[in-house]
């Protein structure tokens, strides 16, 4: 049977891990087989899976959270019976949706969730591939950088670099064979836009890929994804063969003479391969350890030939910036930050997701408005930003502006666009320890303080978070923070201790605590803490249930008590409190 | 893995495959690991005597990168994610009630070889945290007690 719907359920990683496969089979049993269609990511992820049903006339209705039996009553209302069902349909103007989407400015996630990311003409149908031609007819190399440089674009996998002066500098050499890479060796902790991106919008990152081969007059790429990401890996493989099908990728692309080829390189699991030099170790079957710069990648990169590379997110920006031109992206932003960024929102927070939003508007309208507070009654302590070379944010500074050079300010970084909302469970000195605990595992072991330095400050935050801190412990992180800084060759080592930095900065009255009265007032550090169940209880019994080792005993009705003998100090029991009945003492 | 010979000719057909040179390295290495689930010290000697990389050189690759395993692993391979937002939502627990379930450490592998228990960097779920992957099936929102349910459900499959 046939319906007069399109049907597209959304199947990113994020989807599917919400359980939109099942969906997936079930409409396929229910005999909608031939108006089925896959979607990428909206970026919604708080509220997956999704289902998008477009009828005749290019209406849309879209469904979020739905479950199996809210897609029985989806199948028998809308799509049997012709009726949406209003309650459960989301609205772009209103409400949530409306306090969702009116701050966001979609350019990177334009078409994602809007297409199905492995039918190319579907990419060619909004408008795909249009800049790729334009630059080809065009076909002057240097006027595609000068565009890319006037629409102020800087790097997005974190460093910030001016992209069009990074296409010049790789053009100006004249070597007989050049290089691009793709760098979605996405290995922040926390931020997840890449991978979205390539799952959901394959085509705009090979289209931006094709450009700026054709920019800096290179004829071969890589595009080195994590391994993580299986499904970012396949969508690729199908994008690169519809493409080179198609016409866009391969020899003598749209019959204008301009080749390129293009192959994926799976990476092994090695944070430090987001740093350019180790990443071209990595694709040339090495370890990836960092090398000194200069030589920069232009003048010598890959197999020692001019290399250019960039990230996913900036090489997805390229291809609206030229069918839109420079100034129109231009005067989108700061004074020294242009265009949009993509912003991956988790931890303690309403709405966790994707979002895009211009530059230059404030941390706070980010999370408190597009990403809806945290949702619960506790106040937000703090936001991660940057992941393990950013810092902590504290609430008081959250006015700042979403711009490379005053988020440095603070001592975070905008890197790749992670923000973790962090509330008052959240023990500073423990998020700090755990930035070392992966900083100290990734490091490479070529420079001495990121290698040795890292883990002696990780021994002295393991030591306070025990409570065995000593009160010459912050001084030691000091001193050290500052030397690895100084000492260490690449990016990883340069920023690794910006996490104990800005909480020794923002939060020492934690790690006083945590020192002088072995207190930890989160509730983490399970030597430093008790749990206690307050009058307010009403003796619901929900925490005895959770309780993972049945320390909490009461009567139905009665206040309850916790045996702290027995209480592993896991939080369950305050997590699931409607009464915030449960106090840390 | 059968006997020595047939390792031989499934390597044999991956160097037809992938190639030989030095930058073929991981990919040869992830070939082997996709094959035999680890990667077997007589697959690191037969490709150096095969090509022109080094044992050294291959071994040094593989204990680099995190991916890479020397030693045989379970039937199923549950990874807990420890990224920053699985961590704040207690991913320390959901390994905790793990190993507890499986009556193994962290990194370790069940006697009856059926699970190797895992912590991963982030796997790019993080508006979902807490969250596991058996083998590429990523399990979303994963507390204690789910952790605990997740494993019983494996069980269950595999009766």
């Amino acid at each position: 049977m046939s319906s007069s719907f399109k049907i597209s359920v959304g199947m990113s990683t994020c989807n599917m891990a919400a359980g939109s496969r099942e969906l997936f089979q079930t409409l396929e049993k229910e005999g909608f087989g031939d108006d089925l269609s896959i979607m990428g990511c909206l970026g919604m992820c708080h509220a997956e899976p999704q289902i998008l049903i477009t009828d005749t006339d290019q209406n849309e209705f879209l469904y979020l959270d739905v479950n199996p039996a809210k897609l029985d009553k989806i199948v028998h209302d809308h799509l049997r019976g012709g009726m949406p069902v209003d309650t459960w349909l989301f609205k772009a103007s209103q409400g949530e949706g409306a306090e969702l989407l009116g701050k966001q400015q979609r350019i990177v996630l334009g078409n994602c969730g809007k297409i199905n990311p492995e039918k190319i003409d579907e990419y060619v149908a909004r408008g795909g591939y249009q800049a790729l031609r334009s630059v080809l007819i065009q076909h002057d190399p240097m006027a595609v950088c000068e565009t890319v440089l006037a629409s102020g674009l800087r790097g997005r996998g974190g460093a910030g670099f001016p992209t069009g002066l990074k296409w010049k500098f790789a053009l100006a050499e004249e070597r007989d064979k050049k290089y691009v890479i793709c760098n979605a060796d996405e290995g922040d902790p926390g931020a997840f836009m890449d991978r979205s991106t390539l799952e959901s919008d394959p085509h705009a990152v090979l289209e931006g890929m094709a450009i700026q081969a054709f920019a800096t007059s290179a004829d071969e790429g890589y595009i080195y994804c994590r391994a993580e990401y299986p499904l970012a890996v396949a969508r690729l493989k199908t994008a690169i063969q519809q493409a080179e099908e198609k016409g866009f990728l391969g020899e003598n692309i749209l019959g204008t003479g301009f080749s390129l080829e293009l192959h994926i390189k799976e990476g092994a699991g090695a944070f430090v391969c987001g740093e350019e030099t180790a990443l071209m170790a990595s694709i040339e079957g090495e370890r990836g350890m960092p090398r000194l710069r200069p030589p920069f990648p232009a003048q010598s990169g890959l197999f020692g030939k001019p290399t250019t590379i960039n990230n996913v997110e900036t090489l997805a920006s390229i291809p609206w910036i030229i069918r839109n031109g420079a100034d129109a992206y231009h005067a989108i932003g700061t004074e020294q930050s242009k265009g949009t960024k993509v912003f991956a929102l988790a931890g303690k927070i309403k709405r966790g997701g994707l979002v895009e939003v211009p530059m230059g508007i404030s941390i706070r309208e980010v999370v408190e408005e597009v990403g809806g507070g945290t949702g619960t009654h506790r106040k937000i302590k703090a936001v991660q930003m940057g992941g393990p070379s950013g810092g902590c944010i504290p609430e008081s500074l959250l006015d700042t502006r979403i711009d490379y050079d005053e988020i440095n300010r603070t001592g975070a970084i905008m890197g790749s666009g992670g923000m973790i909302v962090l509330d008052e469970t959240t023990c500073m000195v423990d998020v700090a320890r755990y930035f070392l605990d992966f900083t100290q595992l990734e490091s490479c072991g070529k420079c001495t303080f990121c290698r040795i330095g890292t883990r002696r400050m990780l021994e002295v935050l393991t030591r306070i978070c025990d409570g065995d801190g000593v009160p010459e412990d912050i001084q030691v992180l000091d001193a050290l923070a500052v030397q690895i800084k100084d000492s260490s060759l690449c990016g990883l080592g340069q920023t690794a201790p910006n996490p104990v930095l800005t909480t020794l900065k923002y939060f020492r009255e934690e790690y006083e605590e945590h020192i002088l009265h072995k207190k930890c007032r989160a509730g983490k550090c399970t030597n430093l803490c008790d749990y206690e169940i307050l009058e307010a209880c009403t003796g619901c019994t929900i925490c005895a249930r959770k309780c993972p080792v049945d320390a909490i005993s009461g009567e139905r009705k009665e206040r309850h008590v916790i045996d702290l003998d027995t209480c592993v100090r896991c939080g369950v029991c305050r997590d699931v409190c409607n009464f915030d009945a449960v106090k840390v003492v | 893995m059968s006997c020595a010979c047939d390792l031989k000719k499934q390597i044999d057909e991956m160097i037809g495959r992938i190639g030989s040179g030095p930058d073929k390295a991981i990919p040869l290495l992830q070939a082997v690991q996709s094959e035999f689930r680890y990667i077997p010290m007589e697959a690191i000697e037969y490709i150096a005597s095969q090509t022109e990389m080094t044992e050294t050189k291959l071994y040094g690759v593989a204990t680099f990168y995190s991916q890479f395993r020397l030693e045989p692993v379970g039937e199923k391979i549950i990874k807990v994610c420890h990224g920053t937002a699985c961590h704040v939502a207690g991913a320390e627990g959901v390994t905790d009630a793990m190993e507890k379930r499986l009556q193994i450490s962290d990194g370790e592998t069940t006697a009856d070889g059926k699970y190797t228990l895992e912590s991963v960097a982030c796997l790019g779920c993080c508006s979902l945290a807490p969250v596991v992957a058996v083998d590429d099936e990523i399990s979303a929102k994963v507390d204690r007690g789910g952790a605990v349910e997740l494993i019983d459900g494996l069980e269950d499959g595999h009766e």
